[in-house]
């Protein structure tokens, strides 16, 4: 049975379980990635079936993980090593932007380093501080790294696949809010390329860009949009670096008008980029200026406020009205 | 920085008193000697070593060859050849002594200061300089002489050469890496986790420690509260102090814990004690925070004049061994001068090379409008001659 129904998480799982199989030099690395099978379960039983010699419990030193990890890498592994949640990531930040991101360029090419950077990242799970937010724009700005999020069980299990497979860096971000959300995982399917971005929803009014845990957002904004007579299309980014901007702009030059949507403060993030490089691209096309929908520029707030700082339903349909209205 | 505190940290020999030979007399208890500045051998209960004439030799010639391209990078970068250069004098015996302890299928993992050691490792004098003369930033594969790239960055490459070391005993090699950095590293927290990971890994890593006094302007005791070896314990694998002004010190102690490593015992700290002559590079100027009698003091403990003493005393040199090194060293520096000269400016496309592995969109798209951009002033210019 080569299609399955599975949560987002189990799909990671499937993932990885497959990579370890396949390829002996894949290892992966982690606080409680082990007996525990992390905190999110994403590597549940993976240290039982293939031993604590591919699936290492590390010390809690996130410098550490990675520094390893590229070591481990210029030995000829492939480590996928998971950060426990994004606000921990800072403390390997060095590590990833100084080192991993430019080794292959200092050595002219002669090194390779196929190294995974898994982080569950994004709000609406109700945490505590650290525990919540979306550093992608932070990555995605440095050159050497790839950059990618899935937003669906189908994307989860392939991408992660590729990502590994990927002999550059990547950066995998797991919107945490949905690893419970189940749906459809081919896993015999032949995957198309790690970086295109997918029309997750027809339209011809108004083009909705999202990545990860907002394409949901998105589409159900779309439903709701559709009520009231509006068509949007929906797409799915899949990539942060590099991104589709050619799937993006065969959109807009149908629609006319952009809309991004994402969790991290809108101030110098995705949406800026996507937004600048849409408008040279399709200035003649744009029947609005591109709008985004985002995280303030506040740190992100205490739990019980994390309702009002992501971009809901409303915020979204409110600038499709912005922008429909020009 | 005080002259007091200076004083303090100084090995406490008298350089009129005589040691007898084969007779341990280190100037501090912990310090690993078995040449003295006065060039006479000592025995060390644990470090025994057993050379012959022709590899000491090998080892005063290693020295002098890396001095005096050490001193030929310092020229060209004053006469403007090099944008920067990070000196090594006064730091050959550590780092010959250590490289030389090493077998071909090892890997260093060097900070940006290892001439002595990529010299060992075969690697290209004139490759290092790319970096500092600004056409590239590496300039050599590290996988042909198991010699990483230089690390600016102090103490990253520490986890690196954990994180290989991990790879070696999952490989069931007996291969061993060596790490090294200096006392400013020290305080920094890769190279605390890096003394974790190879601990709790039982990583074959040997950390190799150039306590050279200086971190830029600030003296060791800004570092640390305790002599730099004596961290290892709290990490749980040892630690040994060595002379590092002494090449065959730093050779027995250095062989002696890549030997742990490959047994299968884990990690071993490295302190070699030692002394940076010049500035930290040609940027900085330590005349300005450090005292010229500490120099000297350590000028008296030269660790090339101390094994040229000893060769002499015991004969094993001739006066045409030294006369023939220093016609080799005038070669070996014009050489070095005439390919830093020759070195070419790198094609402005390599902005674009090697990014990424596999490609990106973006550097594919800039790639194309920057060779646009550069195309146009060629058009204008033809278009300019055929007017």
């Amino acid at each position: 049975m080569s299609v399955q129904k599975l949560p987002l998480a189990k799909a990671i799982n499937e993932s990885l379980r497959k990579a370890l199989e396949t390829d002996p030099k894949v290892l992966i690395m982690g606080e409680d990635v082990g007996k525990l099978g992390g905190v999110f379960r994403v590597t549940d039983g993976l240290q039982k079936d293939f031993g604590e010699e591919r699936v290492i419990d590390t010390p809690l030193a996130e410098s550490g993980i990675v520094g390893t990890a590229i070591g481990l890498a210029l030995r000829g592994y492939r480590p996928v090593v998971e950060i426990q949640f994004d606000g921990f990531v800072f403390p390997a930040y060095d590590q990833i932007v100084t080192q991993l991101a430019k080794m292959h360029a200092r050595s002219l090419g002669k090194i390779k380093l196929p190294v995974v950077i898994r982080i569950p990242y994004g709000g609406g799970i109700g945490a505590v501080e650290h525990h919540s937010e979306s550093p992608e724009a932070l990555f995605a700005h440095v050159a050497g790294l790839k950059v990618v999020s899935p937003s669906n069980s189908s994307d989860a299990y392939w991408m992660m696949q590729q990502a590994i497979q990927s002999d550059d860096p990547v950066i995998f971000f797991e919107p945490k809010r949905r690893y419970w959300d189940k749906a459809e995982v081919d896993v015999e399917a032949i995957p198309g390329p790690l970086h295109k971005a997918r029309v997750a929803r027809a339209g011809s009014d108004l083009t909705l860009a999202a990545y990860g845990p907002m394409v949901k957002v998105c589409q159900e904004a779309a439903a709701a949009a559709e009520e009231e007579g509006k068509s949007l299309e929906v797409l799915d980014l899949r990539s942060m670096s590099p991104i589709d901007f050619d799937t993006i702009q065969t959109s807009v030059e149908k629609t006319g008008r952009l809309v991004v949507v994402h969790e991290a403060p809108v101030f110098y993030g995705s949406g800026a980029e996507i937004a600048a490089r849409i408008t040279e691209r399709c200035f003649y096309h744009l029947e609005a200026p591109v709008l985004r929908v985002g995280g303030f520029h506040a740190p992100y707030p205490p739990a019980r406020l994390e309702e009002e700082y992501l971009p809901g339903l409303d915020r979204v349909l409110d600038a499709v009205d912005r922008s429909l209205a020009y | 920085m005080t002259v007091e505190s200076t004083a303090a940290r100084k090995p406490r020999r008298s350089s009129t008193k005589r040691v007898s030979a084969k007779k341990a007399q280190p100037s501090e208890p912990e310090l690993v000697q078995l040449l003295t500045p006065e060039g006479e051998r000592v025995e060390h209960p644990d470090y025994a070593i057993d050379l012959t004439p022709d590899e000491m030799l090998g080892l005063y010639r290693d020295m002098v060859l890396t001095r005096r391209f050490d001193a030929e990078a310092t020229s060209l970068q004053r006469q403007g050849e090099l944008g920067l250069w990070a000196s090594l004098l006064g730091q050959e015996a550590a780092q010959i002594g250590s490289g030389r302890a090493l077998r071909d299928d090892d890997y260093v993992f060097p900070t940006y200061r290892e001439h002595g050691v990529a010299w060992c490792r075969g690697v290209d004098p004139t490759n290092l300089l790319g970096m500092f003369r600004g056409v590239n930033h590496g300039g050599w594969d590290p996988n042909t002489n198991n010699f990483h790239l230089y690390t600016i960055v102090i103490g990253s490459q520490t986890l690196h050469a954990t994180g290989y070391a991990m790879g070696v005993a999952k490989d069931g090699a007996d291969s061993a890496v060596i790490a090294y950095f200096g006392d400013g590293a020290s305080s920094q927290g890769d190279v605390a986790e890096s003394f974790t990971f190879s601990a709790v890994y039982n990583a074959p890593v040997v950390f190799f420690c150039q306590n050279n006094q200086w971190a830029i302007s600030e003296p060791t005791e800004r570092q640390t509260r305790v002599p730099l070896y004596q961290r290892a314990q709290g990490f749980g694998f040892p630690g040994v102090r060595v002379d590092g002004n002494d090449v065959l010190a730093c050779l027995a102690v250095t062989r002696s814990a890549l030997e742990r490593a490959r047994r299968g015992e884990g990690p071993t700290l490295v302190e070699a004690f030692t002394y940076r002559m010049g500035a930290h590079t040609t940027s900085d100027d330590p005349t300005k925070y450090r005292a010229d009698e500490e120099r000297e003091a350590w000028e008296a403990k030269d660790p090339i004049l101390r094994l040229r003493t000893y060769l002499e005393n015991e004969g094993f040199a001739d006066e045409a061994f030294f006369t023939e090194l220093e016609a080799e060293s005038e070669t070996l520096g014009k050489r070095v001068r005439e390919a830093v000269r020759a070195m070419p400016d790198p094609d402005q496309m390599a902005i674009f090379e090697n990014v990424y592995a596999d490609g990106h969109a973006l550097v594919d798209e800039e790639r194309a409008q920057f060779a646009e951009y550069q195309a146009s002033f060629a058009e204008a210019a033809s278009s300019e001659k055929g007017n």
